[in-house]
């Protein structure tokens, strides 16, 4: 398939820049009224107390802890995704990084507010921190919540820079097109850029620096995650499973994720001659894999349950396969596994809807995995004298949908202010230099061989 | 030599009567939270009778079971919390520093007995409970987790009046608010680390089991039941 190149590419890709439908006003203020509304439901229970939610003993986390590790995961679309393609230099990365790379960093933002909802005394928040205190207390490191504060900070820290250093030569190139206080704006945000052969090779090795150091990052925090739940002797929480079952099920998740925004972007601002079938199908071939190897994780997970047969185990195993879970259960094994193995595995519905079809199957699933790890447990754990069934209300609900439409307000501003594809990527490999990029610039379909 | 503290609970002489559960409110300010939280799960009951029944109908018999924190040795409550809001004491109580808590309940999940307690909101008491508060114990503001404390204000006021008194702390000397009210005396509270102590004595017996002793908390609180036919 052709893309555009030149100027037309450069028009195209800063068209939603330059020119503003009322419909961004629209969609903006549409999302809005959600944020302000999950706002006002976050400030109503800081307010009243935890109270106001569905919690009660024992089950203390809900949907908050659910949303945290769900938001955490769809991070992993990005940074991870896009800093594999770019080590492998996948020629059809091109188009698809940035919108990934924006994902991570929203999706981080907003997942790592939700500890902080979480927490019965959010103002005091703080006392994470490893700061020289009055109280003369460090945090308990040996706290696999103080882990996660530092993992997530680390890979938002990470990612952030992962995304910012490739818009840098983007930011030049609105800076170059504008006049006024828009020039100013993105002549500061593109740091002096010139496009001097030294800038390009100190932009290529901190990109390829950065490449090579999330990869660690993003699996260490994710890790990190499932950690809060394996470090504590409480049945189907302690596991060694958890750390790669989590990892597998965020990338997963995140590449749900990512083919979404770019189905949507593709639509919105007509993109469809940069995002071609062939990246939803190759991300679906990604998504495929993913599903695969978290069907796996599952079924590792419920077979040494079950045969190994504990009875405090048992009695989670038993109200999630067959219990009052059960419906969850296997609504979550339809949409994580049957769909998408269906859908993607036959390759005539390996299609931009197909796959956007199943990627909404997998976010849903996903979520859904997320609290039946966290809630049940929490419900049957040991004495059976104390076990409780949780039923979310409206405040959890109302905040939980809030950072649904947050994230999509995020990202239908940052595509408005920043090239959503990279320019100066697509150009790149227009004219692939035989020693910095070889072989594979071109789109191929993933498994095709290739000269 | 320091204290350890532990208890002892014969569970042959437990009727359910829910005495402890009472006094322990009384003693604590432990919140009434009224009809409708408690209907929602949130009571609060530091030390509550978990009621078991065995057999089929009509040949049941009914198990009763106080339980209250095990104040464990390798208590899976400590390590998680990020504030040590949640920590060991020298005298092997795990302690509860409502002070630092942030509320992020995870001690509570680790907690193996669910034995730790959330504040859902500001402590209220049914009237005209409000009047009796006990000026030995703070109160606990909401977003905070609290839990029993072997009743750590008569350990302290023990010990002061032992030593005005310039004399050794006796067995006996320090009495929970559970122990207290127990009618049938099925709750003894005492120093471990005494092995003379009675409930040095009672942790030896035979009878003596730990609860979910098989997680590896450690706990310091001994159950007496006498060998049924299994």
């Amino acid at each position: 398939m052709k893309t555009p190149t030149g100027n037309q590419l450069t028009t195209d890709l800063l068209r939603p820049l330059e020119r503003t439908s009322w419909r961004f006003y629209l969609l903006s203020a549409f999302l809005g009224c959600f944020v302000v509304a999950g706002l006002s439901a976050w400030f109503y229970q800081m307010y009243w107390g935890f109270g106001v939610t569905g919690l009660l003993s024992p089950i203390f986390w809900g949907f908050f802890i659910t949303d945290f590790v769900f938001w955490i995961g769809i991070s992993h679309a990005g940074t991870l995704i896009s800093a594999i393609l770019r080590l492998v230099n996948a020629g059809w990365r091109r188009p698809v990084t940035r919108c990934a790379e924006v994902i991570t960093a929203f999706a981080l933002m907003i997942g790592g507010l939700f500890p902080i909802i979480h927490l019965g005394r959010p103002w005091l928040f703080f006392w994470l921190l490893p700061y020289p205190s009055r109280r003369l207390i460090w945090p308990n490191f040996r706290s696999p919540l103080v882990w996660d504060f530092f993992a997530i900070t680390g890979y938002l820290t990470g990612s952030l820079l992962f995304l910012f250093l490739p818009m840098i030569p983007d930011f030049a190139i609105v800076r170059d097109r504008s006049t006024g206080l828009r020039k100013k704006i993105y002549g500061v945000l593109a740091l002096g850029w010139r496009g001097t052969t030294s800038q390009w090779h100190r932009l290529e090795s901190a990109m390829q620096i950065m490449a090579v150091a999330i990869i660690p990052v993003a699996v260490s925090v994710h890790t990190i995650v499932s950690f809060d739940f394996s470090m504590a002797p409480v049945p189907m929480w302690h596991s060694t499973i958890f750390g790669p079952y989590f990892v597998a099920g965020a990338i997963f998740s995140g590449i749900a994720g990512l083919i979404i925004a770019m189905a949507v972007l593709r639509k919105t601002l007509h993109l469809q001659d940069y995002l071609h079938p062939v990246h939803f199908e190759n991300l679906g071939k990604l998504l495929l894999t993913m599903s695969l190897l978290w069907g796996y994780f599952v079924f590792n997970e419920r077979l040494a349950t079950w045969y190994g047969n504990d009875p405090a185990e048992m009695a989670v195993f038993r109200v999630t396969q067959s219990g009052s879970f059960a419906p969850l259960f296997w609504t979550m094994v339809i949409c994580n596994f049957l769909l998408p193995v269906i859908i993607l595995g036959i390759r005539r519905t390996r299609t931009i809807a197909g796959c956007v079809i199943a990627s909404f199957g997998v976010c849903v699933g996903m979520w859904l995995e997320r609290f039946l790890i966290v809630v049940p447990t929490l419900g049957h754990k040991y004495l059976p004298f104390t076990w409780a069934s949780y039923r979310p209300r409206p405040t959890e609900i109302i905040i939980t949908t809030a950072t649904f439409a947050a994230m999509v307000l995020l990202y239908t501003l940052f595509a408005k202010f920043v090239p959503i594809i990279a320019i100066w990527e697509m150009k790149a490999g227009e004219h692939p230099s035989p020693d910095m990029t070889p072989q594979a610039t071109a789109e191929h379909r993933l498994g095709d061989m290739h000269a | 030599m320091a204290h350890k503290w532990g208890m002892a609970v014969d569970l042959d002489r437990c009727d359910g009567c829910g005495a402890c559960v009472t006094a322990c409110h009384a003693e604590n300010n432990i919140p009434t939270v009224g009809d409708l939280q408690a209907a929602r799960g949130r009571a609060m009951h530091w030390i509550r009778v978990e009621r078991y029944f065995e057999g089929e109908f009509p040949d049941v018999r009914v198990k009763f079971r106080p339980v209250m924190c095990q104040q464990c040795d390798a208590a899976p409550c400590e390590p998680v919390c990020p504030t040590y809001a949640s920590n060991h004491t020298e005298e092997g109580l795990n302690a509860q520093v409502y002070n630092r808590c942030i509320g992020t309940r995870y001690c509570a999940n680790a907690c193996p007995y669910n034995v730790r307690f959330f504040d859902f909101f500001n402590p209220s008491w049914a009237k005209p409970l409000h009047l009796q508060l006990n000026p030995d114990v703070s109160i606990r503001e909401v977003g905070v987790m609290e839990k029993c404390t072997f009743c750590v204000q008569r350990i302290s006021a023990g010990k002061i009046s032992a030593a005005a008194e310039k004399r050794e702390l006796k067995d006996g000397d320090i009495k929970p608010a559970c122990a207290q009210a127990c009618p049938a005396k099925a709750i003894v509270f005492g120093d471990l680390n005494d092995p003379e102590s009675e409930v040095s004595r009672l942790a030896r017996s035979p009878h003596g089991t730990k609860l979910l002793e098989d997680v590896g908390a450690r706990p310091n609180v001994t159950y007496l039941e006498r060998q049924t036919k299994a």
